[in-house]
């Protein structure tokens, strides 16, 4: 499952231009202009500029942006559903950008699947057929085909829904249908393309739930693309941030929030409770003169808000270990502080 | 999606703008240098003061004041000239003479060159052995037998309802009294049909698909869609003689297009992310074709066969002129005599065979499963189908064995007489409001026109022509506006061409006037909306002919009523634009202006109307195309000018050069005529990206 150099997911300096003479304004002096006055200038859109990633196996690693940023582009440019201008994508292993038509083909039949915001399901088929879709375009024969959608019918929640048309589902349902059809195939990789962003809020809790419960009993590698902040915090192991076909910064939820990358990531991040996502390591100080650390210990992944009993009954500053070495002391005002978003208290 | 990042990127980069934009920052990045536009910046120089220049102002009263200039000088000319320059009709002109000798070129060469002997001698042999072996399987079957057989598909296509519908309007065929002319008809249309999507049906998947092929078929098929029925029928004649061959294959070129253009356009339009999920999963072209582009675009495509079959319906009067078979003829004879009673059960009949094609078709294209069904019930339902139909066919089959094949006479109604007597009663009481009505029309409008188009000098005309064309669209579609019209100079027809010309422009006048006000009110009025619609719908199926008949009973042969009905068949298609465009006028507009506290009057005036303003310019353009061409149609009824040339060019062989020519003449009157509007439709797009 793993490729040679153990990432699931390699993409370096990849670039999408649209546009008239694309690969003409990659070589020249244009490229490194900003959007506006690169379409002023070449009638041309830099979708993606120089992105690059590793995504290792079994991890979920989310992509995230306004709309505009190119976040949709990057994901279609992995499979090639969108023809990358330049730059390097491994998946598994495999040189995508090499493939040839026939190779590309059996990676996504094989390999990788996607999950599209609109799930682009066929409304002239059985939610059976839809999921079985892609194992019918490989050939597969009927009974085993449909014997694997039921399966996978079931591990979406989906029973008893097999002969109903797409169209008389909800859009939580369609999306689930989409689900199923994406991991009929048995693939190493699962793309989503802002697969919740049509659904309304309760519904979305409740799949993003679902994919956490899938990650876990199938371990698929995910790259998960998304606008919705909360949705990054919770899903990704580890989350990039795109701006204008750039990635601002990559690193986890508690490195976004705890040390943005600069401005527009700080913007983006500011309304995040740090408490639920720091943990004591970004508030922890050293003792101040003549402070006494009392019995009490925590580990300095703890994230804030679960250190709140510990420190409420402590009377003195708690000590913060790493690798079971101390590293400083918090107190209940440094908890305090950094639960009601003062300044000053994670910086 | 590529249009999603590209319409965002502005946002993002306005973003990037304010807070690089302050010089006290001196290392805010190259990148947003431009964008803040101090005189330092060496890309950004260049581009700034060009979009500024660009965005001066001219003042908005400078191009009124122009037209109005140009229009006094454009009246200044005409009283200097007039009577001037004018190109009188002559009957013997070159290019007449030209084709006639033509076509005694191609009467001569038609069993010695290559040409004619290996490929148009063929194609003409193979298109009328199809209609031949329809013609004789479709009378073979007795009129029971085919009864029984449209029931039985009717019922397979649509259920009972559709059977009998299919059953009652062949049954009417036969009580028109006019069973052997319609089934010379069907099988003319079949034939047309049959080979139109034989070709049409790939040929449009294959567009869908591929954007060169689209972009190679799209002016080809502009051509044959815009060009008048009458205009390829001499080709035709050139090509193929006169018979039911020649006719099938004029019926294909007008009614190939459709089939080609709504085929590739359900194709290319099927919805994008279904497409995009089968190529994720590894399909193939052929595998997404077959699995996801065709059945999504069943219903399109069904809707393209319908649409087929109603243009080869209304090619069928005109393909009679070419000694085409069946009802086309009965119409023409009673056109060319203005004998209604003779017209009516052919033109009646017509219609129940357009009813009961299109009914037919449009049911079996309906895509299952948009009908709220289970599977179960579908099966069931599908069943029972099947059975009523063979049932149905087996009986007309055996019945059509027992029964003489012709249908009994004493059932057919005898309309001639009595539709004659009441026409006759109609014209003579009502001959004061007819008359005074045309004669107004007549006087008020197309006699001033008349004179002014004729009597000017032709360059006069033509500058005109070039301003308008100019002043809507712009330099090159001015270029060729005016490029076709001095054609017809060419041509030898200048004065027909101005008389048709003149006639075009009062009934577009008339159309847009009504087109409009029906169409304001249904868009304001729910329920005047809720009445109409069901008029427009039934007036769109009609064959286009059909609107001469009330006309020529009412007003007789006279150039009004070739105006009267070319607006009765103009005016549903305008109407229904015109009520779309302003109904679909963006709701959050509309809503933001009610509570504003607008009125309905100024909500109209304010909002709706100019907001509307595309699709109105659209409907203009519909309304003149399609005005023009039964303004030519209307030369039957004597409406004088191009039609009437062509008209007398098949019927008298002398005349043949003329007709073509005219043919000619008429085409290149359309062209002229759309490119001036559709210049001013496509105006406002280019005004705000520039």
């Amino acid at each position: 499952m793993a490729s040679p150099d153990g990432a699931a997911i390699e993409v370096r300096g990849l670039w999408k231009i649209f546009g008239p003479r694309a690969d003409r304004v990659l070589g020249g002096p244009d490229a490194g202009l900003d959007p506006v006055a690169l379409r002023e200038r070449t009638g041309c859109v830099a979708a993606v500029r120089d992105v690059g990633f590793t995504v290792r196996p079994g991890e979920v690693f989310v992509v995230m942006g306004l709309s505009g940023s190119g976040k949709s582009t990057l994901v279609r440019c992995l499979t090639r559903l969108v023809e990358p201008t330049a730059g390097e994508i491994s998946i598994a292993g495999e040189d995508v950008r090499a493939a040839s038509p026939a190779r590309l083909r059996d990676l996504r039949r094989n390999r990788v699947s996607m999950v599209f915001q609109h799930f682009g399901l066929l409304p002239h088929r059985r939610v059976l057929d839809n999921v079985a879709y892609g194992l019918e375009i490989q050939g597969v024969p009927r009974a085993r085909r449909h014997e694997r959608a039921r399966e996978m019918l079931t591990l979406v929640g989906l029973e008893g829904f097999a002969e109903t048309l797409p169209d008389r589902l909800s859009g939580g349902m369609q999306q689930r249908v989409g689900l199923a059809r994406a991991l009929a195939t048995g693939p190493e990789v699962l793309l989503f393309d802002e697969p919740f962003s049509a659904l309304d809020p309760l519904i979305r809790r409740d799949m993003q739930t679902e994919v956490v419960r899938l990650h876990r009993e199938v371990g698929t590698t995910m790259l998960f693309i998304t606008h919705d902040l909360s949705e990054a915090l919770k899903l990704g192991e580890r989350i990039a941030v795109m701006r204008a076909g750039e990635i601002v910064q990559t690193g986890t939820a508690e490195e976004l929030v705890g040390s943005p990358a600069d401005e527009y990531v700080a913007d983006f991040v500011r309304d995040v409770p740090r408490g639920d996502v720091l943990s004591l390591r970004w508030i922890c100080r050293d003792s101040a003169d003549g402070e006494r650390p009392g019995e009490t210990a925590l580990p300095a992944e703890t994230v804030i808000r679960d250190a709140v009993p510990a420190v409420l009954h402590s009377d003195l500053p708690v000590r913060v270990v790493q690798d079971g070495r101390p590293i400083g002391v918090v107190d209940r005002r440094d908890v305090l502080s950094a639960l009601a978003g003062l300044p000053g208290a994670a910086s | 999606m590529s249009s999603g990042t590209v319409g965002a990127a502005e946002p993002a980069g306005a973003q990037a703008g304010p807070p690089a934009g302050p010089p006290t920052e001196p290392s805010a990045g190259p990148s947003a240098g431009p964008s803040a536009g101090p005189p330092a910046g060496r890309t950004g120089s260049a581009a700034p003061p060009a979009a500024r220049r660009g965005a001066v102002r001219v003042p908005r009263w400078a191009p009124a004041l122009a037209a109005a200039g140009l229009a006094v000088a454009a009246y200044a000319a005409y009283a200097a000239f007039q009577g001037t320059a004018t190109l009188p009709h002559d009957d013997d002109a070159a290019p007449f003479r030209i084709v006639a000798d033509l076509r005694a070129w191609a009467d001569a060469e038609r069993n010695r060159s290559p040409f004619f002997l290996f490929l148009v001698n063929y194609v003409r042999l193979g298109v009328g052995s199809v209609h031949d072996l329809l013609h004789l399987v479709l009378h073979g079957l007795g009129w029971a037998g085919l009864a029984g057989c449209a029931g039985a598909l009717g019922w397979l296509a649509g259920g009972a309802r559709t059977g009998l519908l299919a059953m009652a309007g062949f049954g009417a065929f036969g009580v028109l009294g006019v069973w052997q002319a319609s089934v010379d008809t069907l099988a003319l249309v079949l034939a047309a049909v049959l080979l139109s999507l034989a070709v049409g049906l790939p040929l449009g998947v294959w567009a869908g698909l591929s954007p060169r092929l689209r972009r190679l078929l799209t002016p080809l098929l502009d051509v044959m869609q815009i060009m008048p029925t009458f205009a390829y029928l001499a080709p035709m004649v050139l090509l193929f003689q006169i018979g039911p061959a020649a006719a099938t294959v004029a019926t294909m070129v007008y009614a190939i297009p459709p089939a080609i253009r709504i085929t590739a356009l359900a194709v290319e339009q099927v919805s994008p992310a279904a497409v995009e999920a089968s190529e994720s999963l590894g399909a193939t072209r052929a595998q997404t074709l077959r699995g996801v582009r065709l059945p999504l675009a069943r219903g399109t495509i069904g809707l393209a066969a319908g649409q087929t079959i109603m243009m080869a319906l209304s090619m069928v009067v005109i393909a009679a002129l070419i000694a085409a078979p069946g009802l086309g003829s009965d119409v023409i004879r009673g056109l060319s005599r203005a004998d209604v009673g003779l017209m009516l059960p052919a033109g009646l009949a017509i219609v129940a065979m357009a009813v009961v094609l299109d009914r037919v078709v449009t049911a079996a294209a309906r895509p299952p499963y948009e009908e709220a069904l289970g599977p179960g019930a579908a099966a069931r339902r599908s069943r029972v189908r099947r059975a009523a139909a063979g049932a149905l066919a087996a009986t007309g089959i055996l019945l059509g064995r027992v029964l003489p094949a012709e249908f009994p006479g004493a059932w057919a109604l005898d309309f001639a007489g009595p539709v004659n007597d009441a026409v006759d009663w109609a014209k003579t009481s009502w001959y004061g409001l007819t008359q005074a009505v045309g004669g107004a029309v007549a006087e008020g409008l197309l006699n001033p026109l008349q004179t002014v188009l004729t009597e000017a000098p032709w360059w006069l005309v033509a500058a005109v022509a070039l301003a308008i064309g100019w002043r809507t669209g712009g330099p090159r579609p001015a270029a060729v506006a005016t490029g076709c019209l001095l054609a017809t100079a060419l041509l030898g027809l200048w004065q027909h061409t101005m008389e048709t010309l003149t006639t075009v422009l009062v009934a577009v006048a008339l159309t847009l006037l009504a087109g409009l006000v029906l169409g304001v009110a249904a868009a304001r009025s729910p329920r005047f909306a809720a009445v109409q619609r069901p008029l427009l719908d039934a007036a769109q199926t009609l064959p286009a002919f059909v609107y001469l008949l009330p006309a020529l009973a009412l007003f007789g042969a006279t150039r009004f009523t070739a105006i009267f009905a070319s607006v009765v068949y103009a005016v549903p298609a305008v109407a229904r634009l015109v009520e779309e465009g302003v109904r679909n006028v963006a709701p959050g507009a509309v809503e933001a202006a009610l509570s504003c506290g607008s009125t309905e009057r100024q909500l109209l005036w304010k909002v709706r109307l100019p907001m509307a303003r595309p699709a109105l310019l659209l409907a203009a353009n519909q309304g003149i195309v399609m005005t023009l061409a039964m303004v030519v149609v209307g030369g039957l009824v004597g409406a004088g000018g191009l039609g009437y040339d062509v008209v007398s060019g098949f019927s008298q062989r002398s005349d043949f050069g003329m007709g073509f020519a005219a043919g000619v003449a008429t085409v290149l009157l359309g062209i002229t005529l759309d490119r001036i509007t559709q210049g001013a439709g496509r105006r406002p797009l280019t005004r705000t990206s520039t």
